[in-house]
């Protein structure tokens, strides 16, 4: 551990909430990025799942936005060790979007507009535990957020959470994803504190 | 670049605060002594981390500001809304308070004393302060020409002012055109406004003098003062940047 | 915080946890990029530095170049995006 700086202590304040080991609150909403935003038309926008056989369940933005929608409030746990508790989204539930797909496999690759990827079990995204959002505090989801849309899956590290989302590709494999591929955890749980690959 | 790879490995040195200078009401010049030190060239940088009681820690980049001076270095501080670093190194830290450094850092956006040629210095707020390692370091062992122009916002935002006017005086071939962006003083040759084409023409090098250029401060100047520059016909490779984040650090 | 998107730095910022991996300054190196091949020195690349790593991007395809995570004791570097890099070891 580093030499400790008298008097310094962070941007962070005593949490009365019950938070992940290692986090702490923050107040504003940090936009982090691994580059630039992208900006995608709703009229060009389109969302995917493709199974491990390769057959594809597309949603136009119409579509996609004429699916049963729901209001959430989740806590964010961001790795950089923010949290953000009780934000509110209106998404679709995966349970939706996954009603019609058929598969086996046991993974998913979630892949984003600009390039970016993570990858989660297919069963950490079902039974009402991930959405694909569009809507923040009432709002339309700004692009340095991830709008048009992106995908929610509050009980991981937020870098699970992709913006942008385009895609859901399924596998027998689980293939690592654009952070997982750089020493970050492949799961992420924020209550057992997985950051990176080798805890 | 071959003095880079005489060092060992670059890690984290205890630097302890031993004066502390206001520069203007929302910056400080720190200076510190780091043991072991081994100088730096002007332009570089070091990261600043800090470790709070419970291993809590912050990391952000900072210019030297100083020429090079055995294990003393000085780094000039801003203020950052909603910052995190700059209000404890701006508002808390005290002579005999430490923090760890990490440096020097970086061997492109440098000046050293066998460069022979004009040289453009371009800073937008407290993106002066690695400009003002290189005005530091030209004086006491370089004559290459030197202008530099200075943007900021208002008269009360300028850094190092009556040094400035004194070395404008004492070192040989150096030139300062302060340029205000929100307020200038009474009496300014030009009313407050952007860096533009008009300004660059004017203050700077022409292209022709093949300058090398250095220009620094929020990402959004540097892109503009950049193109600028290209506009005015500066060869792009002669154009050296370092953009500090939006707000006017790496946060 | 404010609203607009994340904007990028130079390279040149990520000096800090290259140099305490590398013996030299790879940030003054010149690197070739591995999707367009575009030759530039890394501190001149696009740096996205908010976000859990690193991330330097090519300025002409905005590929990543290479990412790099400091996590405790241990650095992870992926450096896939470039095809090699120049370092320049004497006069």
């Amino acid at each position: 551990m580093g030499i400790i700086s008298r008097g310094f202590s962070g941007r962070r304040r005593p949490g009365e909430e019950d938070l992940p080991p290692g986090q702490y609150l923050t107040e504003g909403f940090p936009v982090l990025s691994a580059g630039p935003t992208p900006r995608v038309p709703t009229a060009e926008w389109e969302f995917s799942v493709v199974n491990e056989a390769g057959e594809a369940q597309r949603w136009d933005w119409t579509a996609f936005r004429g699916l049963p929608a729901v209001d959430v409030t989740v806590d964010l746990h961001c790795v950089t060790r923010w949290s953000k508790l009780r934000t509110a989204w209106r998404g679709v539930s995966l349970d939706t979007l996954f009603a019609d797909v058929e598969t086996a496999a046991d993974y998913a690759l979630v892949h984003s507009y600009g390039g970016y990827t993570t990858n989660l079990p297919l069963e950490d995204l079902l039974d009402g535990q991930a959405w694909v959002a569009f809507d923040y505090e009432g709002e339309d989801l700004a692009p340095e957020h991830g709008g048009p849309a992106r995908l929610l899956v509050p009980h991981l590290y937020l870098w699970k959470s992709a913006k942008w989302v385009r895609s859901i590709t399924l596998s027998h494999d689980d293939v690592p994803g654009f952070w997982e591929s750089a020493g970050y955890h492949n799961y992420g749980d924020p209550w057992r504190e997985q950051r990176y690959w080798d805890e | 670049m071959a003095r880079a790879a005489v060092l060992g490995r670059v890690t984290w040195r205890v630097a302890v605060v031993e004066e502390v200078r206001e520069e203007t009401a929302t910056a400080r010049t720190l200076g510190l002594r780091v043991a072991g030190w081994p100088g730096h060239d002007a332009g570089q940088h070091v990261d600043v981390r800090l470790t709070a009681p419970d291993g809590y820690t912050a990391v952000r980049s900072y210019s030297i500001a100083s020429a090079a001076a055995g294990d003393l270095v000085e780094l000039t501080v801003e203020l950052v809304p909603d910052g995190e670093v700059s209000p404890y190194l701006t508002q808390v830290v005290a002579a005999g308070d430490r923090f760890e450094v990490r440096g020097p850092l970086g061997g492109w956006f440098v000046w050293r004393p066998g460069q022979q040629e004009a040289v453009q210095l371009i800073a937008g707020g407290s993106g002066v302060v690695p400009l003002m390692s290189i005005v530091r370091a030209r004086a006491t062992s370089g004559s290459a020409p030197a202008r530099l122009l200075y943007s900021v916002r208002t008269p009360q935002s300028v850094f190092y002012l009556p040094e400035l006017e004194r070395r404008e005086h004492a070192d040989t071939g150096l030139e300062v055109t302060l340029a205000y962006t929100r307020a200038a003083p009474a009496g300014h040759s030009r009313p407050p406004g952007r860096v533009d084409a008009g300004l660059i023409g004017a203050a700077t090098w022409p292209a022709d003098r093949q300058p090398t250029c250095y220009v620094c401060g929020p990402t959004g100047f540097v892109e503009s003062v950049a193109g600028l520059l290209v506009d005015a016909g500066h060869d792009p490779g002669r154009i050296r940047t370092e953009r500090f984040g939006p707000s006017g650090g790496t946060s | 915080m404010s609203s607009e998107s994340p904007s990028f730095l130079d390279g040149n910022a990520a000096a800090g946890p290259l140099r305490e991996i590398f013996a030299v300054d790879l940030t003054a190196a010149t690197g070739q990029c591995a999707g367009c091949g575009n030759r530039a020195v890394l501190a001149r690349a696009r740096l996205y530095a908010r976000a859990p790593g690193l991330v330097v991007r090519c300025t002409e395809c905005d590929g990543v170049l290479l990412r790099l995570v400091e996590g405790p004791r241990r650095t992870w570097l992926d450096l896939r995006g470039l095809t090699f890099i120049q370092v320049t070891t004497g006069p």
